[in-house]
């Protein structure tokens, strides 16, 4: 009501301070909605917005002690120490890998597992089986990777399977070789997240109507034509989502498992972007380059949402933005 | 019906003997027992002798059946006073957590608010745009000085936009209704928020909790970032970090079981470590099964576009 008020009002008075003077009366109005909401646009201000000042010492030599300005200024310099570093380069190479491990594997096991799961019709024994695949998820990331060190070390029940399978004949080091490490971050993610993943795509199939079932079994339609001409296509729409938003997190290689499991020797396939931030920015002091590192991630990060929400425009489907 | 209704049928798999409902319960099962035999594992290990834990290849059970673990961890003080903080972090960061983004979520979703498209655009950039690392370190060490203090675990989570969305959707889809004919009844804001809307968004509430417990509960980071230096202010998931870092030397160094049972006591790391894990995580395996059912709410309002 108010608002129509003022837009007619505005086709034969001063339009702009009566916009204006507009603006403060309803704010006032609303002031308990201001009080709920503008401390909190303060916070992210100090805690989201500020430390995006940070980014301009990744121009400059930056010493703590002296004033921000005081710092020398060195143009890309940092940037170009960091791609003539094999170390940094690894970084990047080992967070894009793990990155598309995780996101296929993310992807393809809980969705088969919400399939599989759709098929059963015993509801108390399909309730077990999501309360337990669910375990996981709630254990902190030192647990998992406690857990994992006992499994996969030389006397690990790893180890004992596969040698009493004769497919070794002697303990394999998981931990302590380096190729093994991306693979085992994608599988202890897939043991640790599958289950809870599953559950917005189980979400996603009991909210298609039966009757598509129905009628594609009169059609003479199988269990897997079932699953992949109504369960799937029922889920496409979530998933085209939760694929933009995904990609969108891509550099998010994860960092609490690499820092914990990667031990020096498998460093060079362990040691992500964050990683490397973290030890020149905090162990050596060198907070330019280690700056540096961060708006690399953050850049390629936005690039590559925006160009996932572009597609999915193109292809007609929701976005994001 | 025909016989070669049934042979096609029979192709199809939707014969009534068929198999697949076995073969898929048994895949099933094989799931379970994939994702329990290590957490049992790690419980049995946590009841075993430290010595025998070391020759390896204990199962399901316990082989040398012992206390001993609990009654170490538990000797050392430092672990009352881990629990204390962790529960005490826990708790005062999801009330907090969850008030204030229940708060928010309210204004913006009041569609009459003059600041609420200012104000959500704001928070979701900050979804996809992150400083990074060390510009927060700097931030929350330097400027705001909060290192080697207990507020450095409440202070900066206060709140997480991602909840906000999910919350806000939700208040979205409750009816208009509502809230008008408290308006016509001279109802503010404030009570509008907390006598209407909160109550009602109770299973939103209780998976937010949760998604903010278990991340409180769970969180090492910030201590190891942070307060390191300072042994009163470590948790549960700390103590046990470090326990990770002293026992991956061994599992690692291929020594033989007579190594490692000369330059051990009674106990040893593994079973220590083991215990500490049972302790940390067992509150949480205690209250998950019970809020299952808000799980399914709260992630599918927030894979909705917010």
């Amino acid at each position: 009501m108010r608002r129509a008020k003022a837009t007619t009002g505005r086709t034969h008075m001063n339009g702009a301070s009566l916009k204006k003077n507009f603006f403060w009366r309803t704010l006032w109005q609303q002031r308990q909605l201001a009080l709920m909401s503008v401390p909190m646009l303060l916070y992210i201000g100090l805690f989201n917005y500020f430390p995006l000042w940070g980014w301009i010492t990744a121009f400059m030599d930056y010493k703590p002690a002296l004033p921000l300005f005081q710092n020398e200024w060195v143009g890309l310099k940092n940037f170009q120490w960091l791609f003539s570093r094999p170390e940094f380069l690894r970084a990047v190479r080992n967070t894009f890998a793990m990155a598309g491990i995780n996101l296929v594997f993310g992807f393809v096991f809980p969705i088969l597992l919400a399939l599989f799961l759709h098929e059963i019709r015993t509801l108390r024994f399909k309730r077990t089986v999501q309360t337990v695949t669910y375990l996981p998820h709630f254990l902190s990331w030192v647990i998992v990777v406690g857990i994992a060190q006992t499994m996969l070390n030389s006397t690990g029940a790893v180890n004992q399977l596969l040698l009493s399978l004769r497919l070794i004949d002697r303990p394999v080091f998981f931990l302590g070789e380096g190729r093994y490490f991306w693979w085992l971050v994608g599988f202890i993610h897939v043991w640790k997240e599958c289950g809870w993943n599953s559950i917005i795509y189980l979400a996603a199939m009991s909210a298609i109507d039966p009757a598509l079932y129905e009628a594609a079994e009169m059609d003479g339609a199988g269990r897997f034509k079932k699953m992949r001409y109504i369960s799937l296509p029922g889920i496409r729409s979530t998933f085209m989502v939760l694929l933009i938003m995904n990609i969108g997190y891509l550099m998010e290689a994860g960092f609490e498992i690499q820092y914990l499991m990667g031990q020096n020797i498998v460093m060079d396939w362990s040691q992500t972007i964050d990683i490397f931030a973290l030890k020149y920015g905090i162990t050596k002091g060198q907070y330019s380059r280690a700056i540096a590192a961060g708006i690399f991630k953050s850049v390629v990060s936005i690039a590559l949402m925006t160009s996932a929400n572009f597609a999915a425009k193109r292809l007609g489907e929701d976005t994001l933005l | 019906m025909t016989d070669r209704a049934l042979v096609r049928k029979k192709g199809n798999g939707l014969h009534r003997r068929s198999i697949f409902p076995y073969v898929n319960a048994a895949g099933m099962i094989l799931l379970m027992v994939f994702t329990l035999y290590p957490v049992l594992n790690t419980v049995a290990l946590s009841f075993n002798d430290g010595t025998d834990a070391l020759r390896g290849g204990i199962g399901l059970w316990p082989r040398v059946f012992s206390m001993k673990s609990y009654e170490t961890i538990f000797q050392d003080e430092i672990i009352y006073n881990a629990f204390f903080i962790t529960i005490s972090r826990t708790f005062i960061q999801t009330v907090l957590n969850v008030v204030l983004t229940s708060m928010l979520s309210f204004a913006l979703s009041r569609r009459e608010y003059v600041l609420r498209k200012f104000i959500t655009t704001a928070l979701v950039i900050t979804m996809y745009v992150n400083a990074g690392l060390i510009p927060n370190y700097l931030l929350i060490q330097r400027t705001l000085g909060l290192s080697k203090t207990f507020w450095v675990y409440i202070i900066p989570t206060l709140f997480s936009c991602f909840n906000m969305i999910v919350m806000r959707t939700y208040i979205i889809g409750l009816p208009d209704a509502l809230v008008e004919s408290a308006r016509i009844d001279g109802a503010g804001d404030f009570y509008l928020f907390w006598r209407i809307i909160f109550p009602l968004t109770l299973p939103v509430v209780a998976t937010i909790a949760l998604f903010v417990a278990v991340g409180a509960w769970n969180s090492w980071f910030d201590t190891h970032l942070y307060n390191a230096g300072k042994v009163r202010l470590h948790t549960l998931q700390y103590l046990l970090k470090m326990k990770l870092a002293t026992t991956t030397n061994s599992a690692n160094a291929a020594m033989t079981t007579a190594d490692a049972a000369a330059n051990t006591t009674l106990t040893t790391p593994v079973t220590i470590r083991a215990a500490i894990t049972v302790v940390s995580a067992a509150p949480i395996m205690a209250i998950y099964p019970f809020l299952q059912r808000y799980f399914v709410v709260g992630l599918s309002v927030g894979s909705i576009k917010g």
